[in-house]
Parts: structure tokens; sequence; C-alpha cells
């Protein structure tokens, strides 16, 4: 309970009676768990098929340029090469792809965009002669020059990323190298800035971070005898995948039949089509099976990034602490393609100011195109970097008007009501002031804890093994943060999700076989659709169907919208079931029984009962050999999009928040880090599987801290040709500078939610990020604008 | 590419002979990067996995002879009291799976300034063994870096071990990265205290074109220490000469930017760690001292 005693919200309501066992609500165990921990898991990278091709595909070596000609002469003549492509050999008058706009180009046309663009393919009997054939393709260039910011961008005289656009965001961006603006205004910024006592203003620059998930692209592409290709693919989304290979292909969408395969990670890196047309184009052309895999090196221009971001923020309050208004503008790298780029901006400028009440703002964001590397979906998506800003900003007003920084920020807190910038309405627990309080009451990690009795413990201290000091220069710092995310597609998208339920008796056991189109990314969807089930239909077993396209959309695994939509979408499919086994039951044995007409029943433990407990049936003797399935779509609220001059709307389904608090130790005289703790406080609505829940708060926390400190592509800003695409350089976290991060889950029920439940995956990404840099701040006294920050910011050395 | 597997030092030694040009390879930590990078195309390979005399090491009188594959393990497990400061350095070597396959022959064979061997080899004082069917010679670590990833081996000639002297006094190693563990250095730092000859050495990693060492900065500590006659009455060395003996080191680099880190960072945080490894090495010396005092 908060302080003032008003109720929270709700408890949540579970549709069937007593819990089925593994049902929701329990830490049942990963089923590719132990798999993949003992190294037996099947990736896509280890796909293997007779007879296979490998695909290897060239890429340009400069950022921005005409292509004057393509020689492909000597690569086709390389004995073991089957097929050499090019633009010139893509089979239909589609030749573009894109998630939102399509401009992307399979295979360069005329001109490359970034470094690393797709130029030719070559298929071989050998990754290797693939990979020396697609070096002999000569590619003559004329360098054009590099847009790389905002100012070359807009300039008046700049280059065009793209000519011609006709997409549906032309029409309303003040520049043809603008992909898409979002401003959002409400009250009268301006006006409520003449109350304020205080005011704040900070520039803020926010480094592009990698998804950096560990399985690369690959995927295997199987001709079919029909003509049509079968793909197995790891992916976030195979209908979206589906819709923009066909046209390319040239197919019919039921002649491209896609099978999920094992997927190392993906946070949004995905989301974006990158090997998959490539393969199939080869594999349609040579008659063979054709795999491609990228190494580490490719993955890095292989799939977007999180969007780089500039962001320019205003504060004000009063002497009391009330926040007067908000003003900002985010500046988004899109880079060269649009990607995910609309959508981006629109999160980062509905979620600009935070979890915060202001009734007067004015919020303006922006995602360029450049000739930057890609950028797109990356858990957190937009709201990220806003987060990252606003939160220094809070900091800084606080200490402005002299308050604590954790209860400035709950004086301002928003709670269920509140309206967002957009004027929507917050219509489930928001318990942003609760979060903070909880996560601020945990207990301090201990002072000085490198000290042991046999002296300095260097895993505990900055540096680590590398022996940099004993305590020298160290320097504790504290810092808070809290975030507000939104839970599934936003802004009027049709975000539905279809499952197939089918329950059958196997020897003699009821059995239910779920069957969706859900990329498990790693989320841990199987587990907790599995769990669904069992509490729907009270069935021990369950089995999960591999993904396909056999069966309808689930969308995508992102936006932390699986275990909401797709997990709605099972729970429906089951209800839809256990309805049709009662009307089943009642047919058989209604007339043996009154409650069979009379009593509310459920399934529970393998059969009919009543709500009183009382036993009806089993449910094979109901089903007596016949198999009940159904298919269904399920949806959440509709939504609206943001008004294109003042952003209002009802743009969003959900939210999710969670704040931390982090402890650092800084060793200041060599600028090294040491996050000790990342204490996170989380609202999950309701856990399905608690323990799942902890870890996507615990790994969210981690790539938080990764671009808070380490994480970061470096692009040279003279040639746009990106400086560290490998795991030497750009640096993820390891086990030593993954803190303690204990973990206090508040299940808060979001009404319009299945179970009350809201999307976990995204929010501890959030506010991961600002509450490092707010203890680094703490321990150096240092103003840091910019995330990650290395040694040289923190030493004066930059 | 061809890849050659001689079963004896000789053989490996003819190999090398025959085919100049050849690469070898034992754990392949920076060759195997190399190639997968496509940074280099080698005409041949020369697998010296088959030689086994290459991962042993003797402990001598006043040095230890280590061969050229013994992995870093092996140091950090088996000679910590001999060559304390190599050991430090094997500690942070990559991840526990390529300091198991790893060895100082490697690190001396790509001669990259980042090698996080060469400090703690400069520090301590070392010889390296080149052998080639000419015949075999010692070349002292001073003269065995000559340029950006260039080492004074001649085309046929192969290391077959370092030998290292061992460890008459304290000795420190300390190395910056960007993550506390499994990082290539931004710059690191070696020093030794050699209290047998009362001087001091040290090494500098990854902030000038090749591992360095900072002579103007072991001079003028060798005479602050021989001035002051600490050496005999084990007092705290003043913080203003720890200071200057580390302004000394910072002056000593000769540090790019790039995209690990600037070059004003590497050269101030040079002077750090010189300054803390000289203090804790001293501090250690001093007990050490103190307590042999007390035992006579």
């Amino acid at each position: 309970m908060p302080e003032n005693g008003a109720p929270l919200g709700t408890p949540t309501k579970v549709t069937q009676g007593t819990p089925t066992k593994g049902g929701i609500g329990e830490s049942t165990l990963r089923p590719d768990g132990v798999l993949k921990v003992t190294g037996e898991f099947a990736y896509s990278s280890d796909m293997w098929h007779e007879d296979m091709l490998w695909g290897q595909i060239l890429r340009s070596t400069v950022a921005h340029a005409e292509i004057v000609s393509i020689d492909t002469g000597e690569a086709l003549a390389t004995p073991g090469v089957y097929a050499v492509m090019t633009y010139d050999d893509l089979p239909t008058d589609v030749k573009n792809y894109g998630l939102e706009i399509r401009d992307t180009p399979v295979l360069a046309h005329g001109k490359v965009r970034h470094h690393g663009e797709p130029v030719a393919i070559v298929a071989a009997d050998h990754p290797e002669t693939a990979r020396r054939a697609a070096a002999k393709i000569k590619v003559e260039y004329r360098e054009l020059p590099v847009i790389t910011d905002e100012a070359s961008a807009t300039a008046p005289d700049a280059v065009l990323v793209h000519e011609n656009r006709t997409d549906h965001h032309i029409g309303h961006v003040p520049h043809p190298n603008i992909v898409h603006r979002q401003p959002i205004v409400r009250g009268d910024a301006d006006e409520a800035a003449k109350r304020a006592d205080f005011v704040v203003k900070g520039e803020y620059t926010f480094g592009m971070q990698d998804q950096a998930f560990l399985g690369p692209e690959s995927g295997l592409a199987v001709p079919a005898e029909d003509g049509g290709v079968d793909l197995y693919i790891a992916t976030q989304w195979l209908h979206s995948d589906l819709r923009q290979i066909a046209p390319v292909l040239g197919l019919p969408e039921d002649k491209v039949r896609m099978t999920l395969s094992g997927v190392g990670g993906a946070f949004g890196g995905r989301e974006d089509l990158s090997m998959q047309i490539h393969a199939c184009l080869l594999a349609l052309r040579t008659g063979k099976p054709v795999k491609i895999v990228y190494n580490r090196f490719e993955s890095f221009f292989g799939h977007v990034h999180r969007h780089p971001a500039k962001l320019y923020y205003e504060h004000g309050a009063t002497r009391d602490g009330k926040l007067t208004h908000v003003k900002c503008r985010i500046v988004l790298d899109g880079g060269a393609y649009a990607s995910a780029s609309p959508a981006v901006v629109g999160n980062a400028s509905s979620l600009g100011i935070g979890p915060y009440v202001v009734d007067d703002v004015d919020i303006e964001a922006i995602a360029l195109y450049t000739n930057n590397p890609p950028c797109g979906a990356m858990r957190g998506f937009g709201a990220v970097q806003a987060c990252f800003a606003y939160e220094a900003q809070m900091d800084k007003l606080a200490d402005e008007v002299g308050m604590d920084r954790v209860e400035f920020r709950r004086l301002n807190a928003m709670t269920q009501g509140t309206l967002l910038p957009t004027g929507q309405p917050v219509d489930s627990p928001a318990p942003v002031a609760e979060l903070l309080r909880r996560v601020k009451a945990m207990p301090m990690p201990p002072e000085r804890q490198w000290e042991s009795s046999e002296g300095a413990d260097v895993r505990q201290l900055p540096g680590g093994l590398s022996n940099t000091t004993h305590g020298e220069g160290v320097v504790r710092g504290v810092g808070y943060a809290v975030g507000i995310k939104n839970v599934g597609f936003s802004e009027g998208f049709d975000d539905y999700s279809t499952a197939r339920v089918r329950m059958e008796v196997v020897g003699g056991e009821p059995v239910a076989v779920v069957h969706t189109a859900m990329a498990e990314v790693g989320q841990g969807g199987v587990t907790v659709h599995a769990q669904i089930a069992r509490t729907e239909l009270g069935v021990t077993q369950v089995t999960i169907h591999p993904a396909d396209t056999q069966v309808g959309s689930a969308g995508s695994t992102s936006a932390s919208r699986q275990t909401y939509v797709t997990g709605g979408a099972v729970k429906n499919a089951c209800e839809l079931v256990r309805e049709k086994v009662l009307e089943m039951g009642r047919r058989r044995f209604g007339t043996y029984h009154p409650a069979w007409a009379t009593a509310e029943l459920l399934l529970e433990g393998g059969k009919v009962v009543t709500d009183g407990g009382e036993v009806l049936a089993g449910l094979a003797d109901v089903l007596e050999g016949e198999a009940v399935e159904v298919e269904a779509e399920w949806r959440h609220r509709p939504t609206e999009p943001f008004d294109l001059r003042t952003g209002q709307g009802n743009g969003h389904v959900q939210y999710s928040f969670a704040a931390h608090r982090a402890v650092v130790e800084v060793d200041t005289e060599l600028g090294l880090v040491k996050v000790i703790e990342l204490a996170c406080a989380q609202d999950v609505g309701k856990a399905l599987n608690p323990l799942s829940v902890v870890g996507q708060i615990q790994g969210g926390t981690t790539q938080g801290l990764g671009v808070a400190v380490m994480e970061e592509i470096i692009v040279d800003p003279v040639t746009a040709k990106v400086k560290n695409p490998s795991f030497t350089d750009y640096l993820i976290p390891t086990i030593l500078d993954t803190p303690t991060i204990p973990v206090d889950v508040l299940e808060l029920a979001d009404d319009h939610a299945p179970y009350g439940l809201r999307g976990v995956g995204e929010a501890p990404t959030l506010s991961s990020t600002p509450a490092v840099l707010a203890a680094i701040r703490n321990a150096t006294g240092l103003e840091l604008n910019r995330t990650p920050v290395r040694p040289e910011h923190l030493t004066g050395t930059a | 590419m061809d890849f050659l597997r001689p079963a004896s030092w000789e053989e490996a030694l003819a190999a090398k002979a025959a085919h100049p040009t050849a690469v070898p390879i034992a754990g392949g930590t920076d060759v195997m990067v190399e190639i997968n990078f496509d940074h280099r195309r080698p005409e041949f390979l020369l697998d010296l996995n088959r030689i086994g005399d290459l991962c042993e090491w003797e402990v001598g009188e006043d040095s230890v002879r280590l061969g050229a594959s013994v992995p870093y393990t092996g140091i950090m497990e088996n000679l910590r009291g001999e060559l304390p400061g190599l050991a430090l350095a094997s500690h942070t070597v990559a991840s526990p799976q390529i300091r198991n396959r790893g060895g100082v022959g490697g690190n001396l064979g790509t001669a990259s300034p980042a090698g996080d061997a060469h400090p703690a080899l400069l520090a301590a004082g070392a010889e390296v063994e080149a052998e080639s069917v000419r015949g075999s010679r010692l070349i002292p670590i001073d003269e065995f870096y000559t340029g950006v990833k260039r080492n004074a081996l001649a085309a046929d000639e192969l290391i077959r071990a370092v030998h290292i002297k061992k460890a008459d006094g304290p000795q420190q190693f300390s190395k910056v990265g960007t993550r506390n563990a499994m990082v290539i250095a931004v710059c690191a730092f070696g020093l030794a205290l050699h209290p047998e000859t009362r001087t001091v050495r040290t090494g500098i990693g990854s902030a000038a074109p090749t591992p360095v060492r900072a002579k103007a900065a072991e001079e003028f500590l060798n005479a602050a220490l021989d001035e002051g006659g600490f050496w005999d009455n084990g007092k705290i060395i003043t913080p203003s000469v720890a200071q200057q003996f580390a302004e000394l080191c910072s002056a000593a680099c000769n540090p790019i930017d790039d995209v690990r880190g600037t070059a004003s960072y590497r050269r101030h945080a040079v002077g750090v760690m010189a300054r803390r490894t000289l203090t804790w090495s001293w501090e250690s010396y001093r007990g050490t001292a103190a307590r042999t005092e007390g035992a006579a």
C-alpha cells in the first residue's frame, strides 16, 4: 500500500478455479533450458540439408556511392559456384522490402546508402568458395557526400538519401531526409514556463547500441517441387517476413512456407529481414537448398541497431516541486533505411516526458535518413533514449528545487487516470511512486565490499581482474530512475494474434496441442503458452507445436506483447475448446447428472468438475476418440493514430513501469566503473511465470547497463563507416560486469489484459541506463550528458 | 592454404626454412582471428601443436625457461611465485578458454602492442630463445619489438622459449579495459622491483607503436631510491617521487586515438597505473624487508 492508503489496484482474476499443476503463476522450467545450457539446442545456424549450397552476400565497402558497374564474371567462373545474382537478376518488379516503408533494396540498385549494404549474392558448394567468389565480384563505386547528422541531412543543398519518396510520411515531414516527425502539444508550455520558479535545460546524446544477440542471422531455404520454397529461419515475426518475401520471389504466400528454427536471441534485431530473401532467391535459382549464416562481423551489418539520438530538454518546476512544463526535441538517427523509425518516433514522442504528471508539454521527435547504419527496433524502442534524458533532467531539477531526487519524482509521479501528453488517460494501475519507494527501501549493499581478510578482492572493484585498483580513487555513487514503456503495437495498428488449440486423448490421457506462429526468441513464450493451456483446459500434458506459417499470424515477438497478445489468443482458443468440450459432455452425459445443466463447469485434473468440486466425467470419456480443435484470432483493445499536428490520440494499449536503484563504485582516477548492484522494482500485473519474469527483468537491466558503460557501435563521422564490428571492440557485459540484481515484483492487475498481466521484457531496459548514469554522476560530480560513458569522459581526457 | 604439421621441433625448423612465409600457429588466439576476419591469408600455416616440448617449462637457478606454448593457465597455476608479474598479466588474458590454449610465444610472435604478456616480460627482464636451422640465439626483450606488430625474428626463425628472470622482489601488473573482464588492453603497465640489483624495471603496453619500457622513469626512480637509501631503510616512497615517476611513465608513451580509447586517456592512465603499482610493490617490498629483518 502506498503511504496515502489508497489501493494500488485490484487483485488478479483467474478464470479457471483452483490452479492446475504447471499452470499460470508457477515457475515451470523452460523446455529448451537444459538443451541451451548444455550446448545441445539446435540453432538456425546448425541446420544442414543434403546437397545444400552456401550463400554469401557481398556488401558495400563505402557508405554512400553510385554503383558505376558490377562485374560478376570472375566470380561466376569460380569452380563450385552455382549462382551469382545482382539487382538485375531479381525475378519480379518488387525489388524492395521494409517493415512499414518498402524502401530497402533486396540488392543495391544503382546506389548504396550505407556501409555494408548487400550488393550481390553468391551460392557455392562450400562456404569458403562462396566467400572467395564474392570477393572476386568487382564493384566500381563513385562516392557521394555522406549524410551523417541532422545538420548535414537538413542542409539546404543536402543530397537526398532517398529521391522521389512516395511513402505516407513525405507529406508531413519538413525535409525529405526526415523519415517521420511527430509533434505532441498539450496545454501551453510557454505560458506554463512563466509559473516555473526553476528551469533546467539539457542536451543529451545516446550512442548506437546493438542487440548483440549471440546467434547470428541464419536460415535454410529449400526449393519445393511445386515451385515454392520452404524457409527455416530465425526471426521475430514469421508472417511479417512472409509478406515481404513472397512478392519479391513472385510467389503466392502459400508457396513460401516458413518454419521457425532455433533463435539465438533477437531484442528487436530480427524484426527486419536479413538473409531471408537472399537464401530463397539462390535456392529458387539453383534448385538446391541454400544455407546462409552470417559471422559476427557480418551480423553487425546484417541487422538494424538502436537509434542513436540527440535530445534537447527543458523542464520547469515550482518552488514546491511541482513540474510546470516540459519542452523537448528528440532527434533520432534512422540511418539509410526507414525500418521501424516511424514507430520509434511515435514512442519517443508520446513517452517523451516519462511517467510524470505534466499538463503543459511541447514535444517534437523526428527520425532522420542518413548514410549511417540503418536503425530500427531494439528492446525499449524509442522510450529508452527519452528515459535517459528525462531522468537526467529530473535529477537536475530536483537539485535546483532542493528536494530529494526520489521524493521529487514521487511528488510528480503519474497515477491511474493521469493523462499522457497525447491526452490519453492511463486506465490501469500506474504505481510509479510505489515502485520508487520500494526500490529505495531495499537494503544497501555494504560499503567497501571488496575488502576481505586477505586484502582487496579485485573482482569486486572497478577494473576487476585487470588489477587497476585496490581501493585507491574509488568512490561510491547511488542513482535512481523510473520509466514508462508501452506494451503492444500502438497508433492504430491491428495488433492481433492467432492460436490453434487442439484437445485429444492420447494413450488414455487428455493432451492439448498449442499451435501458434509465435517466434520463441528466448522470452519464454513456449513455457507460458503451455501454462495457459494447463490452466484453461485442466490437463497436464501440453504439446507446443513448432511455429510456422501453417497457422495464422501471431504478430511480432516484440513490444513486450507476446504473453499479452499470443498468450491472450491461446487463452481465448482454450476457452473456445473448453466450451466445445463441455458441449460434447452435455450431449453425451447431460442426462446422467443435473449439474451438467445447472452448475458452472470447469476442466480440472483431466476431468469435468462443477465449481463445487464434484467430478462429472473424465475428459477421455467426454472426447471418446474425437479431437476438438479451434483456431481463432484475438485482439487487444483498438488504438488510434496520433494526430499529425498535435499528437493527440489514444495511441497506446498498456504500459509497463519499472524503477531502478544503481549502486556503483567508480575509480575516479582511471574512469573505470563497477556497477555493484542494480535493484529493480517492476509492476508485472500478473507473473504468469515468476522465474521467467525475474529473468526478463535481470536481462533487460543488464542490457541497460551495457549501454550505460560500454556498448556502442562507433561510426566514423567522416566516412560513415562502422569502426568496431566485432565482439573485440563492441563490448557487452560479462558476468563480472553484471551486478547483483534484486528484483521486487509487484502484481497489480490491468483489467483489460488476460489474467491482468503486463508485458515485462522492455521496461527494465529503460530505467537501468539512467540509474547507472545518475550513480556515476553522484560518484564523480560530473555532468555526463552522453551514454555510454567511457573512461575518457570521467577523466577529462576525451 | 597449406597446413604443415611437423612432428618434431627439427621438422618445424626445416619447414620454416623451406617456407619462410609460413605462419606458426599454436593456441591460435591471434592467428585465427586474423584468418577469420580475412585480414591475412598465409600461404602456409605451421602447426606447432604436435611439439610437446613447447608446452614445458624449467625453473632454473636464476630464470625460468618457459616453452613458447605453455598456456597462460599453466603460468597462473604453476609459476606465480617465480613469475608474479607474468602470472598477473596472464590472469587478464581474454577468457578461461583462451587462457587454456594461448601462450607467451603467440604474444611475442604477433608482437602487438596490446599483447598482455609484454609489459610483464619487459619489467621482469627476459630473453627470447629463437631458433632456425642455422642455429639458436637469445634475443634480449628490449631488442625484440621492432615496430607495430613486428619483431626481431628472422624469416626462418621460430620462438622456442622465453627465458625470464625469476622474481627477486615484488612485481605488479595493471591493465585498463572498458570492461571488467575479457577485454583487450586500452593500455597496460608492468613493474618489477629488483632488490638484488637495486633497480626497478617497467613495461608499457598499448600506449606506443611497440611495447616499451619507461627508461627515463626507471632511471629517475633508481636514482631517487638509491639517494634516499630506500632499498635499505625501507621507507615509504614520498608522494612527490611517486608522482614524478608516474609523469615520466606517461611521458614514455606515444599513443594514438582509436576506437578503444584516446591518446590523452592512455597517457593519463599509464601514469595512474605507474603510481599505484609502484606503491603496491614498494609496500610489499617494505613488508618483506621488515619481516626479514625481524626474523634476523
